[in-house]
């Protein structure tokens, strides 16, 4: 009997947040600075010192509880989770344990729905702060340690089972990204390793509910090698259920070189981190207050400006792209101001085709043309002043810093042609050079019509309004005919 | 070895903390003469084995840079030019700390404590590092790489602990005062054993941070001293809000020195008669605490029976807790950023060696009890249980406090026992923190007294403990001063050491 599975996952996704300082000192925090020059006596756990807790942080972890519909609680508490290694300083992190800050609460993933057409939401188990541990740097036969990282401030996302498949799984952790960049609390690159994912897979067979024995994958560095990891151990458990095994609980690594997984430690070995209440931190109390001015500081979340723009009628993959990166997404918004937000699906159109095809990879902050001069452009070709062709050639002359939209196109004369008379004169001229093809189109060949509209745009060097050519196109050829007819 | 019992008023190495900064503000003494007669003293004393490392250069350019200022016309804060010591568990910036193990050997700190700056603030002089139990683990200073601390009133008996340097050093006249920390007992226990005074604050009244934790739930810092008045001095100097600890309570310093002068009449003491039937009550510390308490009655006191239903479950509850907080705080000493190491071929093996051979039997022991009581399994049986009597202990307090002001008990069950007496049986020696581990469990202050002396055997000092509701040292303090005044205890010195090559013994 051949039984269908269906793929189970959960995520564990930390993240960074982008602060001044460390969690639990005011030692400096910086990504990528020489190994152990962002480090003071707390972040390498000498003896004496003590974690004092930092506002910004639980500030920034607010934000994010609310901006995923978390419950955050009044108290909360941190604990300490043994382990010996090096690059732990104190031999033990603190964490939350028992009691996070923030339970329940969900994320949408945009392009994924349910069956019922409603969209696709990933409940949260629970969202806590912690300290990170510092870089193990191998070189050679030689091991050293980058304390920069150790104490820096991360949330952990630790989602519900509601994942289906590994595109999901990369779409919520892009969602995810998505979030914490609108909110401003984090950098979230995963290149970086300010985001990072665990994931657990198990499967059932379809149309049951038990969950199966799960695996967890630790510590992938991007979105495509995650989606490769999970379709991976997915194929490792249903090769071992169709042969009848059973899966046995473990901790995988992903060598994305020869996208494998391998056993890092199976559950015999699990470790016992020893949880204590951690006695140097009193409780952590977030009144109503807080929260409240945290939520009155809350930008326009992602999800809510696709939902705005796709009311204006942006495509939804624009919309999604757009609301992607905060900047990105006010730019948007600033362009919309001055186009008008009648013109949002075609701003948007330039925007995403145009403008994002020239930046490539680069941020939206280092792009030369700012939104008031797309904005010009946009509103010049939907006005048929300029046509597209030339708008796209403005486009790359104000990317030049060769001036304005609107200078450009009063000095060089790109003004598009929307009269009949020099029109009709360009369409006269293509006739009189191309008779042999306009006898086959009076004849019937409809197909050469498309060469005499390129014919005659070419000529005028992509001015002529295309509308106005088409219905001129249409009146010589009627008259044409009529010509040719007469002398019959 | 000449023995000397009269007191000298001419010797600087007897004044009061009080009077030194009195005597240095008005001229009529140096800072610099002062630290040269207790640094004098340090070396008469030496047989003690109190310090575990002097710094006898920088105290004494420290004491002319005070001077100068003095000559300046500048003011000086109120502990100016009184030395001190330090029990080798405050971190000091550029002097080794130990915290008395070999695990931090040759460790010097790129940091000063809290409680360093604070008291250099004061204008106080440094002269030393003071022993202790290795982590403050220990009542008697015999859990020490090297001498163990002697009881100045008898060389043949432990002068406590784990405070012991710093109860022998206050009490030997080698320093006017130290810092010490109490965990279940450790500067109010030596203070009993060596006659002097030591107060362990409410927790959170003064700061950790850069305090080696033992049991960071129970860990507070206080002084050691030779008066009451002397204790709330150096406490006011000690106490307040502070930048890098948690735990550290955001309040105003009360006048702990006004407190003194409240008087007794109209205060209630408590006593808990139930906790003085055990066996393990020396006579003579009996007799000597009921005699205090006619004083205390003499003086105004009302006494009232008490009852602390939870008491006796005190020292289980305080070694299952203090062991497991022990066994995370001391997993950083891993050998891999500080400490020596005990290189392997493997880091978990050199981890495991070097911790096997810096840590001491008793630390070993604790980190074994507490790793053991933190397992999931044993969670709930023994962490999550003694968590739970440690609130009953603590109500049983509250509940106290409803009917008194102050409770007093015995500080030790026993004087000072003899060296090398309770080594074999740990459990024998964690008992004798029976009356001390309540205040640490319940976050009350408490001050242990000089109250009488043994009667039987050598001459040994026996002292009174007083605890006070939450925050009010005041009431202690008042109650406290109040038996001061009617009794002369804390006037009584140990027999002097004279090293016979030094002038004083020549015009003694």
């Amino acid at each position: 009997m051949n039984v269908r599975y269906e793929s189970v996952i959960g995520l564990e996704v930390h993240c960074q947040l982008e602060l001044a300082s460390k969690l639990f000192s005011p030692c400096p925090l910086e990504i990528g600075a020489v190994p152990n020059t962002r480090t003071d006596a707390y972040t390498w756990g000498l003896p004496g010192t003590l974690p004092m807790p930092n506002r910004a942080a639980v500030q920034a972890a607010i934000a994010l509880a609310l901006a995923t519909r978390c419950t955050v609680h009044r108290h909360s508490r941190f604990a300490r989770k043994h382990y010996f290694y090096p690059d732990l300083p104190k031999g033990y992190q603190i964490t939350q344990a028992d009691e996070p800050y923030a339970t329940g609460g969900e994320v949408e993933i945009p392009g994924f729905t349910r069956d019922d057409g409603a969209p696709w939401r990933v409940r949260l188990h629970r969202i806590h702060l912690e300290e990170d541990a510092g870089k193990n740097v191998h070189v050679g036969r030689t091991s050293g340690v980058d304390y920069n990282r150790a104490g820096a401030p991360l949330v952990e996302i630790v989602s519900e089972p509601d994942l289906r498949s590994a595109e999901q799984a990369a779409a919520y952790m892009r969602e995810l990204r998505t979030l914490v960049r609108a909110l401003g609390i984090s950098q979230a690159n995963m290149e970086e390793g300010t985001l990072r994912c665990d994931a657990n897979v198990s499967l059932r067979p379809v149309g049951t509910e038990p969950l199966g024995e799960r695996c967890e994958i630790k510590n992938v560095n991007s979105f495509r090698f995650l989606a490769r990891a999970i379709d991976a151990e997915i194929r490792r458990q249903t090769d071992l259920l169709t042969h009848g095994e059973s899966i046995t609980r473990c901790t995988l690594g992903y060598d994305h070189e020869h996208d494998r997984l391998f056993v890092m430690r199976t559950k015999e070995d699990a470790a016992d981190y020893r949880f204590l209440p951690d006695p140097d931190l009193p409780p952590l109390v977030i009144d109503d207050a807080w929260v409240d001015e945290v939520r009155n500081a809350l930008p326009e979340l992602p999800a809510a400006r696709r939902e705005r723009w796709r009311g204006l009628g942006v495509a939804a993959d624009d919309a999604s792209m757009l609301a992607a990166e905060r900047d990105l997404a006010e730019y948007f918004d600033a362009l919309l101001v001055a186009t008008g937000t009648a013109r949002a699906r075609r701003a948007a159109n330039w925007l995403v085709t145009d403008l994002l095809g020239r930046l490539g990879s680069a941020p939206i902050a280092s792009c030369p043309v700012p939104a008031t001069m797309l904005a010009e452009i946009v509103t010049m070709v939907d006005d048929d002043v300029i046509s597209g062709r030339t708008g796209k050639d403005v486009l790359g002359l104000c990317w030049s810093g060769e001036g304005t939209p609107a200078q450009l196109v009063e000095q060089r004369g790109l003004g598009q042609l929307s009269d009949a008379g020099p029109v009709d004169a360009l369409i006269a001229e293509v006739f009189a050079e191309n008779p042999r093809q306009l006898a086959s189109l009076l004849a019937g060949k409809d197909s050469l019509r498309g060469f005499f509209v390129g014919q005659i745009m070419k000529r005028s060097r992509g001015q002529a309004n295309p509308r106005l050519v088409a219905t001129r196109l249409d009146a010589a050829l009627g008259q044409a005919a009529g010509s040719t007819e007469e002398p019959s | 070895m000449t023995l000397i019992a009269a007191d000298d008023q001419a010797d600087l190495t007897s004044w009061s903390v009080r009077a030194l900064a009195t005597a240095v503000r008005s001229g009529e003494v140096t800072a610099t003469a002062i630290v040269e007669a207790h640094l004098a003293a340090l070396d008469r004393g030496a047989e003690l084995h109190a310090w575990l490392c002097r710094v006898d250069e920088r105290a004494r350019a420290h004491a002319a840079t005070l001077d100068a200022a003095h000559a300046r016309g500048e003011a000086l804060g109120v502990l100016g030019g009184v030395p001190l010591g330090l029990k080798d568990l405050f971190v000091t910036e550029g002097i080794p700390t130990t915290a008395g193990s070999c695990i931090l050997a040759g460790w010097i700190p790129p940091y000063d404590g809290e409680h360093n700056t604070r008291m250099r603030d004061a204008g106080a002089v440094l002269l030393g590092k003071l022993s202790l139990d290795e982590f403050a683990m220990g009542s008697s200073n015999e859990n020490v790489p090297g001498e163990a601390v002697r009881n100045p009133w008898a060389h043949d008996r432990v002068a406590g602990g784990s405070s012991g340097g710093a109860a022998a050093a206050v009490a030997a006249r080698m320093v006017p005062f130290a810092l010490a920390t109490d965990t279940g007992g450790s500067i109010r226990q030596p203070a009993a054993l060596c006659g002097v005074v030591g107060l362990k604050p409410s927790y959170g009244r003064v700061t950790r941070a850069g305090m080696i934790a033992f049991a960071s739930s129970l860990d507070q810092a206080g002084p050691i001293t030779r008066s009451v008045r002397d204790a709330a001095v150096v406490l006011g100097a000690l106490a307040g809000p502070s930048p890098g600890d948690a735990t550290c309570v955001n309040e105003p310093v009360p006048d702990f020195a006004q407190a003194c002068e409240r008087g007794t009449q109209g205060l209630r003491v408590g006593v808990c008669r139930r906790a003085l039937d055990g066996d393990g009550l020396d006579q003579d510390v009996r007799v000597a605490f009921f005699a205090a308490l006619e004083v205390l009655r003499d003086a105004g006191v009302t006494l009232v029976d008490i009852e602390l239903p939870h008491a006796d479950l005190g020292v289980a509850t305080y070694y299952v807790l203090c062991a497991a907080e022990a066994s995370s705080n001391l997993a950083r000493y891993d050998g891999m950023r500080y400490g020596p190491r005990v290189t392997a071929s493997s880091v978990e093996a050199s981890v495991e060696a070097t911790r096997s051979a810096g840590f001491g039997a008793e630390v070993r022991r604790r980190i074994l009890l507490g790793t053991f009581v933190l397992r999931k399994a044993g969670y709930e049986a023994y962490y999550g249980r003694a968590a739970r009597v440690r609130r009953l202990v603590a109500d049983d307090y509250l509940e106290a406090f409803a009917h008194c002001d102050v409770i007093a008990s015995p500080t030790a069950p026993q004087p000072a026992f003899g060296r090398g007496e309770r080594n074999a049986d740990p459990l024998a020696m964690y008992l004798g923190d029976v009356f001390t581990v309540g205040a640490n469990l319940a976050g009350l202050p408490a001050i242990s007294i000089p109250c009488g002396f043994t009667r039987s055997g050598p001459r040994l000092p026996i002292g009174l403990q007083l605890v006070g509701p939450p925050w009010r040292e005041d009431l202690m303090l008042a109650v406290a001063a109040g038996h001061e005044d009617a009794t002369r205890w804390h006037h009584e010195r140990p027999p002097r050491l004279i090293d016979e090559t030094s002038p004083a013994a020549g015009s003694s």
